[in-house]
This record gives structure tokens, C-alpha cells and sequence, in this order.
């Protein structure tokens, strides 16, 4: 308790999806004793409860295992360390200052955290670091601008995920799929293998936003035609869809008029991308990147906020749950000394700031302080366009200091970079890192 | 010689492999990260198989389903006789991960175990 009569941690996650359990997990064990986890589910695992697929954690556990018993290794891990958590509680607002009437508090960094449950009602508590987890959303139809009414069967694939593998019910019959997202390929082999019939996925950009595995074991496997270019441009049915217009795309994305084909059908998934879920973080004062949609954060993943952290697709999209973890795992270790050294954990020396060069659309971190590196630090980002037979290249001011030949880098697919923290500390008068794909 | 171009499917790093057949013999392949690689390109232009994920009904749990897994991969034409012997299927809450909910499904050789646990709800 602090002087307000609010209760205090050490570190609050918001969050307890993979990340939030990761960061948890390791905060724990590098020494941080108070941790709380707030999640606003009745269950532990996030999105992985949904995701009944197989194909999660091979490069943690050497073995392929679902969704649920990935989040199931995690969850068990997370109770044999004690950790506190509270369920079907959702985290309504953040502030990266002390309650008031607690402004004399001795710690200056103290954060007020918000929450409800039907438990407790309206609670505040405050916290000396806060780690985001809260993962991301699906783009809604209202991003689409898709002409017509609005019948019913238009669900975004992660909606019509959760009702058939836990709510166990069936949207439709008769499916189009708008966008190749992971979540929407993966929807079209439940949905075949559930008995309706899967007509096609359309796809504005001339590559696949998904995973390649997913469209061979997904669509290929299933017939299902993948077709690129192409994209929805009318929805039929007033009470519910009948059937939607499907139009090929020039390359600036509009619809190549005398193309439509129509579509007979009663269901219509989008997924058409996923969002970083920071209304939370915003509310903060934490600095978002208009690229990622997710907090702008350092080697240790500490936002623009001190003692506030941010990882998985919190922070940026993964599509491998295993990054997720890793991720998490070193944000909870960096808020666990974040506590140790209180407020004095902020560096002092100068922060470089990694630049993206040609065909990089973004880094995680996006600034680094090399005395704050470690050993070693992992740069994740991802590409803007197809790049083949290329090689991803570091440089520290103007000079090169790593090249890593990719036979294939997609946008649909995360890549990293690792850098060594003794050359980061030893190159004089570092002042850039920059990562940019080459020619081979 | 034939060539064959594949997409590992074994993790989602989805290597582009090159098989080399020579009369139904492989000869070669390339493109694998690992040796899960080598082991699937083999299998899949021989014979094909998959690990089939679904739900089965759970009575007087605290969900209505619980997600499945054929506990081994099982041939690609057999899919759809898996599906048609999973639907078929019905359990009682409490279920935990691993339990087996039904032995060598569809001919198989395989089980089909749960990857989930789902409480009973409490009356
Ligand atoms: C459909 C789909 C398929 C995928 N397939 C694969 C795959 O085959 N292999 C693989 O390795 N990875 C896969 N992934 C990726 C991986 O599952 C995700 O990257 C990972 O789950 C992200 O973890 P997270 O903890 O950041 O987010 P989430 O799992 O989304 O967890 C966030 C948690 O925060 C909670 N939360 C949010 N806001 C609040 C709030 N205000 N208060 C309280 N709680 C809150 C949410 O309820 C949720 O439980 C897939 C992802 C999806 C969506
Ligand atoms: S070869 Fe190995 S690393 Fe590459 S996709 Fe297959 S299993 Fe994954």
C-alpha cells in the first residue's frame, strides 16, 4: 500500500496473452518479486487459445505443438513461480504519474493503473514498471470502404475463429475470404474441413500477406484459389450477403472496371490486417510509430515512457509466437532491473538511433544505448516488397558490418539481425546503425 | 530427372525446397534450413501426410468445445475420414491436454488426443 491506500507492484503486465505470460515468467525469475498480471479474458493465453493449428513452437521446443499447449507450457511455468494474476479484468486506463493525493509519493516514477471486473468493480493500483502485452486487433470493415449495406455474414476472421474453435458454431456455409492474412488462410482450411465450401481468397497486393506454409497447407492442399490483384468491390444482400463482386486490381490497387465476377455466397471474412491495440499506451503519453502503429522503444524495449515497456504484437505484429516469447522475455528481464536500479536506471550516455535504409519498413528497437546492449541485441523489422536473392546489411556510421544473404524476404515474414554489443560499444563515435537490403 | 519445387510446411519458417527425382527415387534436396526439411520433401513427393487439428463437442464444460490433434501425421487422402470420425465424437468435461479421446481414428494408426484442458462447470 501506498500512501493513498492503493496497492502497489513492483511491475503490472497488462496483458496475459503469450507475451505477458513471457515477460511475467522472466521477470520473475531475474529477481522482481511483485508482479501482477491483469487479463480481461477468463483464461490465461490470449490469442493462442483460438489458434487450435498446429505449428507454434518449434524453435522453443524443438517440437510442433497447438496454440492452446504452447500457452499451456507457459501457463504452467507462470503458476509453479507463484505469479499473481487477476482474470476477466479489463485494464481501462494507464497513467505514468502517481495517483492524486499521492503526489509526494519519495518515487518519482510510479505509474497509476486503471481497471474493472465484475469482482471488484472500478479499481485504481500503482506500479514502479508497467509492461504492455495487450497484443493487437483485426482491421474492422469500417477500414475497408466497401460500397452497400451492411448484412449480416461479415466477420473478421479472428471473430469467425473464435466461434468455431470455442464458441463451437459455424458462421456460414458458402465463404469468400477478403485479404491473405494468416488468420483468413487458416480459416479457409477450418471452414473446408467444417463442411462449407471456401470459393476464394482475394488479395489487393500482388503477393500474399500470409505465411507460405499457410497457403500450401491451407489453400493448395484444398484446391482454394489464391487470387492475387484482386479485391471485393460490392457486397450483395440487404439482410444477409447473398453474394459479393470480386474485381481485379491495377497496380495502383483500384478495381479494373469489366472485370467483376460475382460470387455466390452467405459468409464474408476479412483479414485484412491486424492493429497494435495502444489506446491503453497513448492514454500514457508513449510515443507510437506511425509505421508499426506500436510504441517507439529502445534496446531494453522501454517506450518513450521510462519504466513503461511494451512487447509482442503490442509492440509490433509477429507472425511467429516464438519471437513473441523471446521478445517478452527480455522486456521482462529489462523492467525486473528497471526496478533494481529505480529510477537511476536511465542512461545517461548517448542513444543511436537505428535508421532504416532501402527496403526496410521498420525496427524493433528503434534506438539503442550501446552501454545498455548486453551482449548482444536483436534487431527485428520487416521488408516492404518481395526481395529475392538479396542480403541484409548492417552499417555502423558508413561502414558495413554484417551481410546475410536471403534467398526470399516477403513482407508477410519478420526477419532479425542480431548485433554484437562490444562492437556496438567499441566503433568510435557511433552515431547511426542502419539496416537496408542489397542486391546479391 | 525431375525437379520439384516444394514449401516446407514442417515450421512456419516455410523453406523453399528443390527435390531431384529420378523414377520415383529422390535424388537430391536442397533449400532446407534442417533436417525436418530433407525428411519432408522425401515424404511429400512420395507419400504425403498431415497432423489434422479440429474441435469435438465437450458435455458440461466450461466451453462448449475442445480442440484436438491427430497425435501423429496421418496420410493427406485420409483427411477428410478423420473429419467425418471427429465430428462424430462427443466428451465429457473434465478434459486435459493429452487425454486420448479416440485410438486409431479413421484406420489411421492414429489417436486423436485433446490439446486443451476444459474444466467442468460448476453447478
Ligand atoms: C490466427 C492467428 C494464427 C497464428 N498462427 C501462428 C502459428 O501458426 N505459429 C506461430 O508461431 N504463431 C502464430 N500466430 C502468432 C502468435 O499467436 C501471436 O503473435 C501471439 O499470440 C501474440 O501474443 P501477444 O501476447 O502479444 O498477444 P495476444 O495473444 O493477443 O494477447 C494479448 C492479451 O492481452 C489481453 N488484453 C488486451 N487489452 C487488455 C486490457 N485493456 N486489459 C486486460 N487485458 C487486455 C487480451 O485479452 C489478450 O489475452 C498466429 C496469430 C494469429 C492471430
Ligand atoms: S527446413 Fe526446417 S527450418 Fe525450414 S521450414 Fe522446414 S522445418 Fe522449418
Amino acid at each position: 500500500m501506498n500512501k493513498a491506500g492503493l496497492s502497489y507492484y513492483d511491475i503490472v503486465i497488462i496483458g496475459g496473452g503469450p507475451a505477458g505470460l513471457a515477460a511475467a515468467i522472466s521477470a520473475k525469475e531475474s529477481g522482481a518479486d511483485s508482479i501482477l498480471v491483469l487479463e480481461r479474458d477468463r483464461e490465461l493465453g490470449g490469442i493462442l487459445n483460438q489458434c487450435i493449428h498446429n505449428g507454434f513452437g518449434l524453435h522453443t521446443f524443438k517440437e510442433e505443438l497447438t496454440g492452446p499447449e504452447y500457452a499451456a507450457r507457459f501457463i504452467s511455468r507462470f503458476h509453479e513461480l507463484g505469479i499473481d494474476c487477476r482474470l476477466n479484468t479489463m485494464v481501462l486506463d494507464l497513467k505514468a504519474e502517481a495517483p492524486s493525493g499521492d503526489e509526494g509519493s519519495s518515487n518519482g516514477c510510479i505509474k497509476t493503473i486503471t481497471y474493472s471486473s465484475r469482482s471488484e468493480g472500478l479499481v485504481q493500483i500503482t506500479a514502479g514498471a508497467v509492461i504492455l502485452a495487450m497484443g493487437c486487433r483485426e482491421r474492422p470493415r469500417g477500414a475497408l470502404n466497401t460500397p452497400g449495406y451492411r448484412p449480416a455474414g461479415i466477420y473478421t476472421a479472428g471473430t469467425a475463429q473464435r466461434l468455431v474453435n470455442i464458441e463451437g458454431c459455424m458462421p456460414g456455409r458458402r465463404v469468400v475470404i477478403l485479404g491473405s492474412g494468416d488468420i483468413g488462410l487458416i480459416m479457409a482450411r477450418r471452414m473446408t474441413l467444417e463442411g462449407a465450401k471456401v470459393l476464394a481468397v482475394a488479395e489487393v497486393m500482388p503477393y500474399s500477406g500470409g505465411l507460405k506454409r499457410n497457403i500450401v497447407q491451407c489453400l493448395d492442399d484444398y484446391g482454394i484459389p489464391l487470387l492475387l490483384s484482386h479485391t471485393v468491390t460490392e457486397i450483395k444482400g440487404k439482410e444477409r450477403v447473398e453474394a459479393v463482386v470480386i474485381s481485379e486490381v491495377d497496380e495502383n490497387r483500384r478495381p479494373v472496371p469489366g472485370t467483376e465476377k460475382e460470387y455466390e455466397c452467405d459468409t464474408l471474412l476479412l483479414s485484412v490486417g491486424l492493429l497494435p491495440e495502444n489506446e491503453l499506451s497513448r492514454g500514457a503519453g508513449v510515443g507510437i510509430s506511425p509505421v508499426t502503429s506500436g510504441p517507439v522503444v529502445s534496446e531494453s524495449l522501454e517506450t518513450s515512457v521510462p519504466g513503461v515497456f511494451a512487447c509482442g504484437n503490442v509492440l509490433h505484429v509477429h507472425d511467429l509466437v516464438d519471437y513473441v516469447s523471446e521478445e517478452a522475455a527480455a522486456a521482462g528481464k529489462r523492467a525486473a532491473e528497471y526496478i533494481k536500479g529505480g529510477a537511476s536506471a536511465g542512461s545517461d550516455t548517448p542513444c543511436v538511433p537505428v535508421k532504416t535504409g532501402n527496403g526496410v519498413r521498420y525496427t524493433v528497437p528503434s534506438y539503442i544505448h550501446p552501454d545498455k546492449a548486453g551482449e548482444r541485441i536483436t534487431l527485428r523489422f520487416r521488408v516492404g516488397d518481395v526481395y529475392r536473392d538479396c542480403a541484409i546489411c548492417v552499417y555502423l556510421n558508413d561502414s558495413r558490418i554484417a551481410r546475410k544473404k536471403a534467398r526470399i524476404l516477403a513482407p508477410g515474414e519478420m526477419q532479425e539481425v542480431i548485433l554484437s554489443g562490444d562492437e556496438l560499444r567499441s566503433f568510435p563515435d557511433l552515431t547511426e546503425i542502419k539496416v537496408c537490403i542489397e542486391a546479391n | 530427372m525431375e525437379t520439384r519445387n516444394l514449401t516446407c510446411i514442417n515450421c512456419p519458417m516455410g523453406c523453399q525446397l528443390t527435390v531431384v527425382t529420378d523414377g520415383g527415387e529422390v535424388v537430391s534436396v536442397t533449400g532446407n534450413t534442417c533436417p525436418r526439411g530433407e525428411i519432408y520433401a522425401r515424404k511429400e513427393v512420395t507419400h504425403p501426410t498431415r497432423i489434422v487439428t479440429s474441435t469435438v463437442s465437450v458435455s458440461g464444460g466450461v466451453i462448449p468445445v475442445v480442440s484436438v490433434k491427430t497425435a501423429s501425421d496421418i496420410p493427406k487422402e485420409s483427411i477428410q475420414a478423420v473429419m467425418d470420425a471427429v465430428s462424430g465424437v462427443c466428451v465429457n468435461a473434465p478434459v486435459s491436454i493429452g487425454d486420448v479421446l479416440l485410438e486409431n481414428i479413421a484406420g489411421t494408426g492414429a489417436a486423436l488426443v485433446a490439446t486443451k484442458n476444459v474444466a467442468a462447470k460448476q453447478l
